[in-house]
This record gives C-alpha cells, sequence and structure tokens, in this order.
C-alpha cells in the first residue's frame, strides 16, 4: 500500500480522536487508549556453498521485518503493521519488496454489532469455502480489504457478512469477495430446559460469491462465482460429531484447466474422549475446489478458501520438511484416526512416571473420475463420484509415538513412522523417473535435567528409504539454561545417497538470548533445498548457507 | 491534535500524518500507566460454543493464558510439565490455566482428545482465526501470560526452556502473595 493511503488513513481516524476529545477532557479520554504491538526480524547473511547449491547475493544480506501497533480505547481499535523487505530473504516470494503498510484497520464494538473496516482476517466454518489469513513466517497473507460486520442478532445467533479485495503482496487482487455466514446454537435460541440439555446443536450456513470481469476472448467465462456451504456440531458429553459439506458452481480456472465442473468438498470429524483417553475419526474429500479472487493466480496467491490436510502435522525435521503432504485441491478423498492413550502411573506400562501414547494413521487417495472424451463439448473435463474412492494413492502413513518420563530428570519422547509418499503427485514431478517413496522413520527425543535451570536435550532421527535420495540422518543437541539462554547443534547427514559426493553434511548452530517477550537468536550454518513448514503451510526454499540473526518482540 | 487538525493547511499530508501519529501515540503513552486487561476476542471452547475472552475470570485468584498448538514441540513440552505439578500449584495458590490452542480446522478437531488423552486439568479454547493471539501481539508459541484476580496481565514470556516453569511459578506465588512482580 501507498504511504498517500496510509495518510488518508490516519486523518481519516484523527477527526474521531479529536472530536472526542473536545466532548470531553482528554485525559479522560486518553486514559482509557491502550497501544501495544509486536516485532519480529529475520536477517542472513549469504555465502556461496557450492557443495549444496547455495549462493551469494549481492546485497550480501537480505532481510525481512515487520511491526503491528494495535491501539484500543474503549470499544474502538485501530492498527497497522508495517513491513519491511530490504531485499525479500531467499525463498520467500519475491513479490514483497521494500516497505510499506501492509494492514491496516479501525473498528468499533457496540452491544450487538462489531464494523471493522480496512483490512480483516476471517474464516466461515472450517474454511472451506472462505477463509482469509495470514502465516507470517512464510509470506502467506490473503487478508480481506474492505468492510466486515459481525452481528449478534441474539443470544445464540450471529451472522457474519464480510466484502473486500484481497492482498497480493502490496497490493489487492482484481476480484472481488463478498460472503455471509450464519451461526446458530440450537440449545441457546430454543431455551427452556435444552439450555441444560447435555446435547448440544450448532448450525451454521455461508456464502461466499466472487467478481471478476471476464476478459478471455476464448472463452465465455462465468463473472460471478458462488460457493455455499452448510455445517453441524453434535455434542453429547464425551462424544463429539461434526460435519461441513461445500459446493461451488463453474469456476474455470488455470488452477483446474478452465473446465466449467462445479466443485465440491466435505469434511466429518467424530471423536471420543474420556480423562487418559482421546479417539479421533476423520474424513475429507475434495473435487475440483480451488477458489480464488482471481482465476489466473497460482502458489498460495489469492486463494479464497482452505482445505485442510488430512495427515498429521509432523514436530520433527525430518519428517516435516522432506515428505510432507499437501491438499490436492483438484481431489483427493483422506480418512485419518487418532489415539491418545495415558498409562497410569504405578501401572506395569505406566511405571513410576507414567507414560503416554499416540497413534496416528492416515491414508488419501484421488477421487474416482472419468475424463470425458476429446469429442465433449461441455467442457467439464471430466465425472466423478466425491465419495468414490479412486485407485491412486497419494499419501500413507502409520505413526506411533510414546512418551515415558524414566526419572524426575530423565524423560523421552520415541517416534516412529511408516510412510508412503506420492512424490509425482504431491510435487507435481514426472512419474516416469520418480517412483512412490517408502520411508521407515525412527526418531529419540532425550531430555535430561541437569538441575533445576540446566538441560540437555538430544535429538536422534534417522529416515530409511530406497527411494529418492536414500537414507537421511539427523542429530542435534541444545543445551538450555532457563530462563534465559539456549545453544544448539544440529547436522543433518545424506549418509545412504547413492552418489557418494551428495553425501552432504548440513550442520548448523544457534545460541538464543530470551527475556520476558524479546527473544534474540544467531545462527550458522547451512540449509538443505527442501520444503519449510509453519503452523501447516508449506513452502519450497532454495539451499542457503550463512549467518542468521532473528529478533522477535513485543509490548 | 486539534492544533494540528487546525494547522492542517499549512503542513504538508506527509509532516501532517506523522506528527499527528507521535502526538498520539505520545498522550496514549504518557497516559497509560494502568496495567494492560486482557482483551477481547471470540473463542471456541471445547463444546463447540462461542466464548468471549473479556469474561475469563477465577473468582478473584490468579489464571495463567498459554498459547500453544498441537503441532508444537515446545509447547506440548511446557503443558505437560505443568500438568505434573499443576495440582500442587492449584492448591497453593488457586490459580487456572486457560490453554488456547491456535491449530486451525486442520488439528482443532484433536485438540479435544489430546487434551483429554493426556489427562490436562486446563480450561482449554480454540483460538483458529488467531484474533486473541493478534489482540495479544504474540508472535510465536508457546508464549504465556499471568494475569492478576483483577484481569490484569502482569507477567508475560515467550518460548519455552525445560525448567521455565520454575520461574512461572515463583511469579506465580509472589502474585497470589500480594506482592509486586
Amino acid at each position: 500500500m501507498s504511504l498517500k493511503k496510509v495518510i488518508s488513513f490516519v486523518l481519516l481516524i484523527a477527526p474521531f480522536i479529536a472530536n472526542n476529545i473536545s466532548a470531553q477532557s482528554i485525559d479522560q479520554v486518553m486514559s482509557r487508549g491502550e497501544i501495544h504491538g509486536n516485532f519480529q526480524l529475520d536477517m542472513q547473511y549469504y555465502q556461496e556453498d557450492s557443495l549444496i547449491g547455495a549462493t551469494a547475493v549481492p546485497e550480501h544480506t537480505l532481510m525481512n521485518g515487520f511491526a503491528n501497533f494495535i491501539y484500543t480505547n474503549g470499544n474502538f481499535e485501530a492498527g497497522f503493521r508495517y513491513e519491511s523487505y530490504l531485499n525479500t530473504m531467499l525463498g520467500f516470494p519475491a513479490k514483497y519488496k521494500g516497505n510499506g503498510i501492509g494492514y491496516r484497520y479501525a473498528s468499533f464494538t457496540n452491544e450487538e454489532m462489531k464494523i471493522t473496516v480496512g483490512n480483516f482476517y476471517e474464516q466461515f466454518g472450517n474454511g472451506l469455502i472462505f477463509r482469509s489469513y495470514e502465516e507470517r513466517g512464510l509470506g502467506y497473507d490473503n487478508a480481506m480489504d474492505g468492510i466486515r460486520i459481525n452481528y449478534k442478532l441474539a443470544e445464540g445467533l450471529s451472522v457474519k457478512g464480510v466484502i473486500g479485495k484481497q492482498r497480493l503482496y502490496f497490493e489487492s487482487g482484481e476480484g472481488i469477495v463478498r460472503g455471509i455466514d450464519g451461526e446458530l446454537m440450537v440449545n441457546d435460541v430454543l431455551g427452556g430446559t435444552l439450555k441444560e440439555s447435555k446435547t448440544k446443536l450448532t448450525l451454521g450456513g455461508s456464502f461466499v460469491s466472487k467478481y471478476q470481469a471476464d476478459q478471455s476472448s476464448q472463452y465465455n467465462l462465468p463473472e460471478n462465482v458462488g460457493a455455499y456451504a452448510g455445517r453441524f456440531v453434535l455434542q453429547r458429553g464425551k462424544i463429539s460429531l461434526n460435519g461441513e459439506y461445500a459446493r461451488k458452481i463453474n469456476d474455470p480456472s488455470a488452477d483446474n484447466n478452465f473446465i466449467y465442473k462445479e466443485g465440491e468438498a466435505f469434511y466429518a470429524q467424530t471423536s471420543y474422549s474420556s480423562k487418559g483417553f482421546g479417539l479421533t475419526f476423520s474424513a475429507k474429500g475434495v473435487d475440483n475446489m480451488s477458489f480464488r479472487s482471481d482465476r489466473n493466480a497460482s502458489l498460495t496467491d489469492l486463494q479464497i478458501n482452505y482445505l485442510p490436510t488430512l495427515t498429521r502435522q509432523h514436530l520433527y525435521n525430518l519428517l516435516a520438511t522432506l515428505y510432507p503432504y499437501a491438499t490436492q485441491p483438484n481431489g483427493e478423498i483422506a480418512f485419518q484416526g487418532e489415539l491418545v492413550y495415558k498409562f497410569k502411573k504405578e501401572t506395569f506400562l505406566g511405571g513410576k512416571n507414567g507414560m503416554s501414547l499416540l497413534i496416528n494413521y492416515s491414508t488419501v487417495y484421488n477421487i474416482d473420475s472419468t475424463a470425458l472424451p476429446a469429442s465433449d463439448t461441455t467442457y467439464l473435463g471430466y465425472t466423478s463420484n466425491l465419495f468414490a474412492i479412486g485407485e491412486e494413492r497419494y499419501y500413507d502413513e502409520i505413526n506411533v509415538e510414546l512418551t515415558k518420563k524414566f526419572s524426575p530428570k530423565l524423560s523421552g519422547i520415541f517416534t516412529y513412522s511408516n510412510i508412503m509418499f506420492n512424490q509425482a503427485v504431491v510435487q507435481g514431478k514426472t512419474p516416469q523417473d520418480h517412483p512412490d517413496i517408502y520411508a521407515n522413520v525412527g526418531v529419540i527425543d532425550l531430555t535430561y535435567k541437569l538441575n533445576k535451570k540446566h538441560a540437555i536435550r538430544a535429538e536422534f532421527q534417522g529416515l530409511f528409504t530406497k527411494q529418492d535420495h536414500q537414507d537421511w540422518a539427523t542429530v542435534l543437541i541444545e543445551y538450555s539454561y532457563a530462563p534465559h539462554w539456549f545453544i544448539a547443534v544440529m547436522d543433518q547427514y545424506n549418509f545412504g545417497n547413492l552418489i557418494e559426493k551428495e553425501r552432504i553434511h548440513y550442520y548448523f548452530a544457534s545460541a538464543g538470548y530470551l527475556k520476558g517477550t524479546n527473544r534474540i537468536q544467531i545462527g550458522y550454518g547451512r540449509q538443505r533445498e527442501g520444503i519449510f513448514c509453519v503452523g501447516g503451510v508449506c513452502r519450497n526454499v532454495p539451499a542457503a548457507s550463512g549467518l542468521t540473526l532473528s529478533i522477535t518482540s513485543s509490548f | 491534535m486539534l492544533l494540528i487538525l487546525f494547522f492542517n493547511k499549512y503542513l504538508p499530508m506527509k509532516k501532517l500524518a506523522l506528527l499527528s501519529i507521535l502526538t498520539l501515540t505520545s498522550f496514549i503513552l504518557f497516559s497509560q500507566t494502568e496495567k494492560r486487561l486482557i482483551p477481547s476476542a471470540t473463542l471456541k471452547n471445547m463444546e463447540g460454543a462461542n466464548v468471549n475472552t473479556s469474561d475469563f475470570n477465577n473468582d478473584g485468584k490468579p489464571m495463567i493464558i498459554n498459547f500453544w498448538a498441537t503441532w508444537c514441540s515446545p509447547c506440548k513440552r511446557e503443558l505437560n510439565n505443568i500438568a505434573e505439578v499443576y495440582g500442587d500449584w492449584v492448591k497453593t495458590t488457586g490459580v487456572k490455566l486457560i490453554a488456547v490452542s491456535i491449530d486451525d480446522a486442520r488439528n482443532a478437531g484433536k485438540v479435544a482428545p489430546y487434551v483429554n488423552g493426556k489427562a490436562w486439568e486446563y480450561e482449554v479454547y480454540i483460538d483458529s482465526n488467531q484474533d486473541f493471539k493478534r489482540a495479544l501481539n504474540v508472535n510465536n508459541v508457546p508464549h504465556t501470560f499471568l494475569v492478576n484476580g483483577k484481569g490484569e496481565i502482569v507477567w508475560q514470556h515467550n518460548s519455552y526452556l525445560e525448567g521455565d516453569e520454575d520461574e512461572l511459578y515463583e511469579a506465580l506465588k509472589k502474585l497470589a502473595a500480594g506482592e509486586d512482580l
């Protein structure tokens, strides 16, 4: 956003505050006001490292930084985020360049309504048809810029309405996104004895539409594309059941090769849990559900919806970065089950200090579909059944995690995972020379407390596969001195690579100082080319070598 | 503030904007003497109902607000370590720990089974849209706040190192004894 826009925004809110002041005494109004913020800076000095394919950069160093400031005064709130990319770090979308205000808003709340103008993040239900969201660590940000109204119509009945354009780096996408969502807590609305009932039901429904002019001479493209979804949550004591179904009308785009087929998705989940025991099952189907406010956009640009991935989100480096699965928006069907169990203390397996077990199984297939013949004139592309499992497997994993405390000083987490990863589909590689990857992974994570403040943590990871780059190992040792200091060294080693000169060590050393909300961390070493994930969103990053600095703070 | 607006036409746009921000900020900073209250945001409880964070209370006793996620290793280590001593903390200080998960639709359904599976005694909420996280200016998880009986934030800490819970407990005991932190 340009400085001009920021100025006009500041001028817009200034009279509001000034007016308040003239009416009451300055002290009175201002003493209710609060300002808070947070800050993050990441900087790297790059050096050439031909062995891993890392290059130096002409600027020597690259930097990403931002700060949020939020002012609140009673029912009024306004804020902005200053962002700085001088220049954008490698692996981040290069379209972030220079300085700017990436986000600014003002809002007020009265008894029933909250009005927000400017930028906002919002989601409807699970996000199947609408979620505007940020993941700063990856440069992912599709904030809306427009108007939002949250209206509480009655106890247990609320409505949200949004209209705006989506953020595209320092600009907005050309499409307009409009949406409305209603949520009804049946027990609260019907009242009476139902309010105290153990069985609780929530219903929700939403409608989203995008507008983008048709500038194609080749196709007759729909300018307005609508999507709708319905959902429920049913809860009775320890049992919970929820589901959402979404449908989108024809939406030819670069993602689906400009076919006119409608899109569909469902997401269902059931769980049972009591003290020391938790069980979840989920299922999800997606068919032609990529939804963007610009039909030509790609990567993570201008996404309107969110299609959650139904596989375990990994915690350890090798599992999380070598073969992470990502939802295939054009079509997939997925199932997941997870069991969490705690063995009681003083039992055979629980031992003196207890033990807990987590088992997760997930599997993903294509949906059963048949391509239409070349002579077809409907331009629907293919026929399919969202609920029918196809023959091609995309991902499969069984993951077992044991957490055990051996003594007050020594504890460990032991993980075993067996995965199957279809790299041709998930990473868009040619199937002929990229076979499915089968890997066995083991992780031992031990923490030893030397005393109240000093501790050593060590991670030993091994990944064994006959495909791709074969076997890997990671060793990490971390020494911490609570509450302020830590140092860590890590080596990731591709020891099993068939090509001897590619058996590379990726070493990395880091140290950090923490106090209150301040965190300063420096690091030096190599980062492997690969997939970097934060909070379930992933991005490909190039190999890099050099010195890093990271600072976060808030007040 | 009014003066600036009055001189509006004599100042170039950029300088005017800068001045009004500076004046506004100095007003706020000089007048901001009271401690921060828990800001308002809407979260989901474990039954799927909406709960406003400004309604958080513990009958005048202290509260801990901890941001975590099912995919965050240090977060789970912290909450598992606190879980072992939580009974004692409650007995000595009357504290209540509120664990706010920032898991989105991918993992939100697994939060309750995980919390119960680990037998945590915390009050747990889900901040799927990260509204509460933004309102409290949290950069990364884990992030822990200590709140006094009046709902004011008196202490906070980012990240988790083994043994950090002892520092938190020291602060908590002081707070419960009515001492300044």
